[in-house]
């Protein structure tokens, strides 16, 4: 078996994890305590350093696109999530992609 | 993977499960669907198995998680490093599942069947049943959140396997414009889903020590980010609070 198949059920096991303790204690345990608040932090941090992460410094196949692409494809999903639809997740993450196929095909077109 | 374990028949007995289905066919099922579709091409432009991708669908059934685990094991990340990472990232199921718990059931049970729909729990279906319940009968919950959460699973999984597959059948560029489509889904379920300066705090730190972190150490950056931007948000927060209450 690939280490990434292990990895995959190891963690599926470490993330039920949670959500069984979860079941477990549900009856006995507040949840607005100042250690989930930190937790929270952390969890969301960890998402945004990736995403970000991602989005300037790409591994994989985005490594085929340009920074400057990647940004303008990143403005506007944010423009029409937040400005243009009040906070539709499919058309934002639809027209960013749209968006990200029309400067990689002008940039090819204009390169020859 | 307990779910299968639990007889339908007996969680259904007046059609909720049903409901619950027809409800996440739509909408739900569609926003979720572009996510994991831009999953399964960016796990095949990373050049990982079409088997462990899917079946990441089904085992973590968490796409925060699943991108973690994607992005560092591409990057060659130490196994426990990569296992740490993903459950960092899960912990949020701890207080979803607690607060979930009390509205699936009129008194604390243990039974197998709540551990079974536990493992059902996502970000999508954890904030439609809380915003659903109240107009639900208790009795009825949880065969209509088994409805609706494994129709968002049937969908994902079908999604992620079209997104790998895809990949390779669209031309080149429409190809990396597929794959992005999964760090902007993230992006803007982070930009919308907190309302909070303390996520907010938590979000720009971690977006900043990300990418630093990653040209100092590509490995442990995700930890790093989460660890040091989560602190930090989570100091900055308190801090300012204070201030402004002192004052």
């Amino acid at each position: 078996m690939s280490e990434y198949m292990l990895l995959v059920i190891a963690c599926g096991a470490g993330t039920y994890l949670w959500r069984g303790l979860g079941v477990a204690v549900s009856a006995k345990l507040s949840t607005d305590s100042e250690l989930f608040a930190w937790v929270g932090c952390v969890a969301f941090a960890m998402l945004a350093g990736l995403v970000s992460r991602i989005v300037l410094i790409p591994s994989g196949a985005l490594e085929n696109t340009a920074l400057w692409q990647r940004l303008a494809a990143t403005a506007v999903a944010l423009v029409v999530y937040f400005v243009v639809t009040k906070k539709n997740l499919l058309a934002g993450v639809l027209s960013s992609a749209a968006a990200m196929y029309v400067l990689l095909v002008a940039v090819a077109k204009s390169a020859g | 993977m307990a779910f299968f374990l639990t007889p339908m028949d007996r969680i259904d007995s007046t059609g909720s499960y049903r409901q619950g289905a027809r409800d996440a066919t739509g909408i739900p099922a569609l926003v979720l669907a572009a996510g994991y579709m831009g999953f399964g091409a960016l796990a095949a432009g990373n050049g990982l198995s079409f088997s462990g991708t899917l079946l990441s669908t089904v085992f973590i059934w968490a796409l925060p998680g699943q991108l973690i685990l994607v992005e560092m094991h591409t990057l060659g990340a130490p196994f426990f490093a990569v296992l740490l990472s993903v459950m960092i990232s899960a912990v949020r199921f701890l207080p979803m599942t607690v607060v979930m718990m009390p509205l699936l059931r009129e008194a604390p049970s243990r039974q197998p069947r709540y551990y079974a729909v536990a493992q059902l729990i996502s970000m999508t279906g954890w904030a439609w049943a809380m915003a659903r319940f109240p107009s639900i009968p208790p009795e009825r919950r949880l065969g209509y959140f088994f409805g609706f959460a494994l129709t968002l699973l049937a969908s994902a999984s079908a999604a992620t396997a079209l997104g790998f597959v895809a990949g390779d059948l669209l031309p080149p560029l429409a190809k990396l414009a597929f794959v992005f489509m999964s760090p902007i889904y993230f992006l803007l379920m982070l930009a919308g889903s907190t309302n909070d300066a303390l996520g907010r705090a938590a979000i720009v730190f971690g977006a900043i020590v990300g990418p630093l972190a990653h040209l100092v150490t590509p490995q442990w950056s995700v930890m790093l980010a989460g660890l040091v931007g989560g602190t930090l948000g989570y100091a900055a927060h308190r801090a300012w609070r204070r201030r402004a209450r002192s004052r």
